[in-house]
């Protein structure tokens, strides 16, 4: 008897649990778009990406720029009134995540990126004429330590490996005899391990036989804020980094 | 009821009727009784999550060392001083494990890397949510009284400025967040005490408006009135949306409380008024460097310049000759703490000024607004208007007495309990969206709310809640021990004659002198250490530019000779660093070997030409300050003492220490006092 009663009753709990969570997760979400959701008015055959794709975001935050994609037909021209749906990993959220094209064949999202670091594929599905056409899209998210990272490297060093210039912060990348390597480019950075990176940062360049004209950093900064700089590049890296990592095998 | 006893009684019969048979039942009976526990803990949400952890780990190559480290249970991190009792560990198993990196399947992600230890620190001080529960669902989502559920992600940072008062590195959002408190003068209404007990101060100055009928119009102060942002972008006045009427009821009871300021009309030079050259405006505005603190829309609608004062770029509109000129021969007489400098402008240079300021406006803007002379009936009900809204709580107004707690304190709002917030329908339950849907629109929450709505980006909006949410009980409860204060701002106040003239000048506002002052420009606290006399002379007179990337640069201010004279000698003689022995370090003068020596150092060994322009011919090194003159304007103290190691001398510039050696930083030095340029030759652009 006694038994069968708490049988019942720990069922009776986990399943108000259950419903209570659900009722709490049907609250959290915003009113569906699916159902009051746009009626598109045209199809295209392409998409493209106008803007707002490879940006470097924090976890957990909007990105800076809105997200837009532009739904074309089979002349190239832009279509208005198509409807784009955007997808993502489950933590990843669009403000709105479907949307009818503008007037200049446009669909503008705003990306929240999910709460942990790394890069996050994203695609924009637009329903099309005979089949969903798919263009996917990649944002990075930096956690705690890539940002710290990321904030040394706006100080310390991409005044010198960034080539961008504007007229608030002109790049001294042209006005250097040996160029440096932006923080982007994968494939010279990815063939350097931690420890090479570590070096050059502590040492200069010479330490690796390399430029006198970078410096050594070792008495500026601190070995976690090399760690965090390391972070950061392998975070932005194109193409990215894989780490080498452990080999295990599989018993 | 003759029915239920009957099968009753035969039940009884059928368990208990035989003695053996009865001791069979009442032991399986107990056995059943004891396995409950077991059997709960057995099906529990931790235990099967303990399970796939198992499972997740088996094949992998650190499998046993892995196994070895789980500790099979409840997993609990108490801290009795933070008052955290944190079971999080017993389903995030891998939160320590270096090795998970690749695992990307929750609960079992490593964790982050932050500064602080998970075992320290506990979870929730950052995370939120219910750190004893051991389900998900309580754990995680929980609403009951006195309950949170987790914090948002993007909020995380108010965790950090529970302890850290200071402004930390790694923590942006929550920097702007607490700017912004200050910066669009939240505490003038809000008071907010630190945990230390110390009170946060605005930062905003919002204007006296004691004599504001000098200053402006009344149809100037209506259309301002009915939309700030109309006339400036970048005000951080709130929109208070404003009928007509109570918009010309307010401006009516300002202009008729307004008094008259001795010295606030100075009558604009007729004669140079007439001889003022259009083309000079712009030259001596920007000569001015008006822009370092002042910013204007450019024709494609950016903000251009500092954002110290206010946003000039309809300041025609506002502002009335006679004020603009008297402000401009010395804004000291209007607003005796202003940060704006006192220029030495001479009578040619205000009309030139004064004209260039006037042309900024916009000629459709308040076109159309034409006020009748107001009735006491409507000055009066701007009073009440303007007690109603509390204007008086951030600018100073005749007749008003400034409100005292206006609004609710905010000490704690990071532990306000969600059972004493009315939400709004269809609203997520949490504290962090109720603060940002009060701040984005606190109309919505009852037409009594007084507080405006202020024109803030969502990404500041996510800031300012950040910083709110960092105000919590815990924030107040922390052991001392644990708290970092905010950097103390000094009150130093430098002496004498010398004094008067850097007050006059606001040289706070862009330098800082012994821990007070702004942070645009450097430091001086050791610039007498750091500079030769003639050279600062010259510099006063007439400042060059120094770092060519740079845009935000000194202004000159036609210092006479005797102040300049007065300003230097005590610059010389008061900020001087003890650290800088002028006994070890080299002299000006050096043998050539030595000079030679420390050119190759230069230019090979420490490849100084990549940040710094020795020679303007050959090196084009765009970052450090130009160094062809460094002869004639550093001693060779200083640069020694530099070179050995900046940071000590700076805290936090860029240039790196390189761990010279004395034989090194002597020659460099050695070197460096040659390049002796021809002053302001080749690096004014």
């Amino acid at each position: 008897m006694t038994t069968r009663s708490t049988a019942i009753m720990t069922f009776r709990s986990s399943a108000v649990t259950a419903l209570l969570s659900l009722a709490i997760l049907a609250g959290c979400r915003h009113p569906a778009p699916a159902n009051s959701g746009p009626k598109a008015t045209a199809a295209g055959t392409a998409l493209v990406e106008s803007s707002g794709g490879h940006q470097i975001g924090v976890t957990g935050t909007a990105l800076k720029d809105p997200l837009v994609v532009q739904v074309n037909d089979d002349q190239g021209t832009a279509v208005p009134g198509a409807l784009v749906e955007f997808h993502g990993p489950a933590a990843v959220s669009f403000d709105p995540a479907a949307v009818l094209t503008d007037s200049s064949g446009q669909a503008t999202t705003t990306v929240t990126l999910g709460a942990i670091a790394g890069r996050y594929e994203l695609s924009a599905v637009t329903p099309g004429k005979s089949k969903a056409v798919i263009l996917s899209v990649v944002e990075t998210a930096l956690g705690y330590q890539q940002r710290v990272g990321s904030i040394l490297a706006d100080k310390y060093c991409n005044r010198c490996h960034d080539p961008e210039s504007s007229p608030e912060r002109v790049s001294n990348y042209d006005n250097l005899q040996v160029k440096p390597h932006p923080f982007t480019e994968g494939t010279t950075l990815n063939k350097m391990s931690d420890a090479d990176l570590t070096s050059i940062i502590l040492h200069g360049g010479p330490a690796l036989s390399r430029s006198a004209l970078m410096p050594p950093y070792g008495s500026t900064l601190t070995a976690a804020d090399v760690r965090a700089l390391i972070a950061y590049t392998r975070a932005v890296t194109d193409p990215p980094y894989q780490p080498a990592g452990t080999v295990y095998a599989r018993k | 009821m003759q029915f239920i006893r009957k099968v009753l009684s035969s039940a009884w019969q059928t368990l208990f009727g035989d003695p053996v048979r009865a001791f069979g039942v009442v032991s399986l009976g107990l056995l059943l009784a004891l396995a409950i526990a077991p059997a709960k803990e057995h099906f529990s949400q931790w235990h099967s999550y303990q399970r796939k952890y198992l499972t997740l780990i088996r094949d992998r190559g650190d499998a046993t060392s892995l196994r070895r480290r789980f500790v099979p249970g409840i997993h609990q991190i108490w801290l009795p001083e933070l008052g955290v009792v944190d079971r999080c560990t017993t389903c995030h198993l891998g939160l320590n494990e270096a090795s998970l990196t690749d695992v990307g399947q929750q609960p079992f992600r490593k964790h982050p890397v932050v500064p602080h230890s998970l075992d320290g620190f506990g979870c929730v001080i950052c995370h939120g949510g219910q750190g004893q529960a051991t389900t998900v669902a309580e754990a995680h989502r929980s609403e009951r009284a006195g309950e949170e559920p987790i914090l948002p992600t993007r909020y995380i940072e108010s965790g950090c400025g529970q302890c850290h008062q200071n402004a930390l590195p790694g923590t942006p959002q929550l920097n702007l967040g607490r700017t912004i408190l200050t910066r669009y003068g939240c505490v003038h209404c809000h008071a907010i005490t630190r945990p230390d007990g110390s009170k946060v101060e605005a930062t905003d100055r919002p204007p006296s408006l004691a004599h504001i009928a000098d200053k402006t119009t009344r149809e100037w102060l209506y259309s301002w009135l009915k939309d700030p942002q109309a006339y400036a972008a970048s005000t951080t006045m709130p929109n208070y949306k404003l009928s007509d009427a109570d918009a010309n009821d307010i401006s009516a009871y300002l202009m008729s409380s307004s008094t008259p300021h001795a010295g606030d009309n100075a009558a604009p030079n007729a004669k140079s008024a007439a001889s003022a050259d259009a083309s000079a405006g712009p030259s001596l505005y920007g000569e001015s460097f008006c822009a370092s603190c002042h910013a204007v829309q450019n024709a494609a609608g950016n903000l251009v310049g500092g954002d110290v004062g206010p946003e000039l770029t309809r300041i025609g509109n506002k502002a009335k000759p006679e004020w603009l000129t008297a402000w401009l021969q010395n804004p000291r007489i209007y607003d005796a703490t202003t940060p704006m400098p006192h220029y030495r402008f001479t009578p040619q240079q205000l009309t030139t000024l004064v004209a260039f300021m006037q042309a900024k406006s916009d000629s459709d803007y308040g076109s159309s607004i034409h006020l009748d002379a107001a009735n006491p009936q409507q000055i009066s009900h701007g009073r009440k208007l303007i007690v109603e809204l509390g204007c008086a709580a951030c600018h100073e107004i005749n007749g008003v007495q400034k409100p005292e707690n206006f609004a609710p304190e905010l000490s704690t709002i990071g532990s306000k309990p969600l059972a004493q917030i009315v939400f709004l329908p269809r609203m997520e339950h949490s504290l962090s969206s109720y603060i940002v849907a009060k701040i984005r629109q606190p109309h919505a929450f009852g037409p009594s709310v007084k507080m405006p709505q202020f024109t803030l980006t969502a990404s500041q909006t996510d800031a300012l809640t950040t910083a709110l949410l960092s105000l919590t009980n815990r924030a107040r409860s922390m052991p001392d021990t644990l708290r970092v204060a905010v950097g103390p701002e000094t009150n130093y106040q430098p002496a004498g004659h010398a004094g008067k003239v850097i007050a006059e000048l606001a040289c706070f506002s862009c330098h800082r002198f012994n821990g007070r002052g702004g942070e645009m420009a450097p430091d001086l606290s050791w610039e007498g250490s750091s500079v030769q006399r003639q050279w600062l002379i010259d510099f006063l007179h007439n400042p060059n530019t120094l770092r060519p990337s740079l845009i935000r640069r000194m202004p000159r201010f036609n210092l006479s000779d005797s102040d300049n004279k007065e300003l230097t000698d005590y610059i010389l003689t008061v900020y001087q660093s003890p650290s800088i022995d002028a006994e070890i370090a080299p002299t000006a003068t050096n043998p050539p070997a030595v000079v030679e020596h420390g050119r190759q150092l230069f230019y090979s060994k420490y490849a100084c030409q990549s940040c710094h322009i020795a020679d303007t011919k050959n090196d084009k090194g765009y970052i450090g300050p130009t160094l062809t003159q460094v002869g004639s304007r550093l001693t060779p103290a200083w640069v020694y003492a530099w070179l050995k190691n900046p940071q000590a001398l700076r805290p936090g510039t860029t240039e790196p220490n390189q761990n010279l050696s004395d034989d090194d930083a002597r020659a460099l030095t050695a070197f460096l006092m040659t390049l002796k340029g021809s002053s302001g030759q080749g690096v004014k652009q």
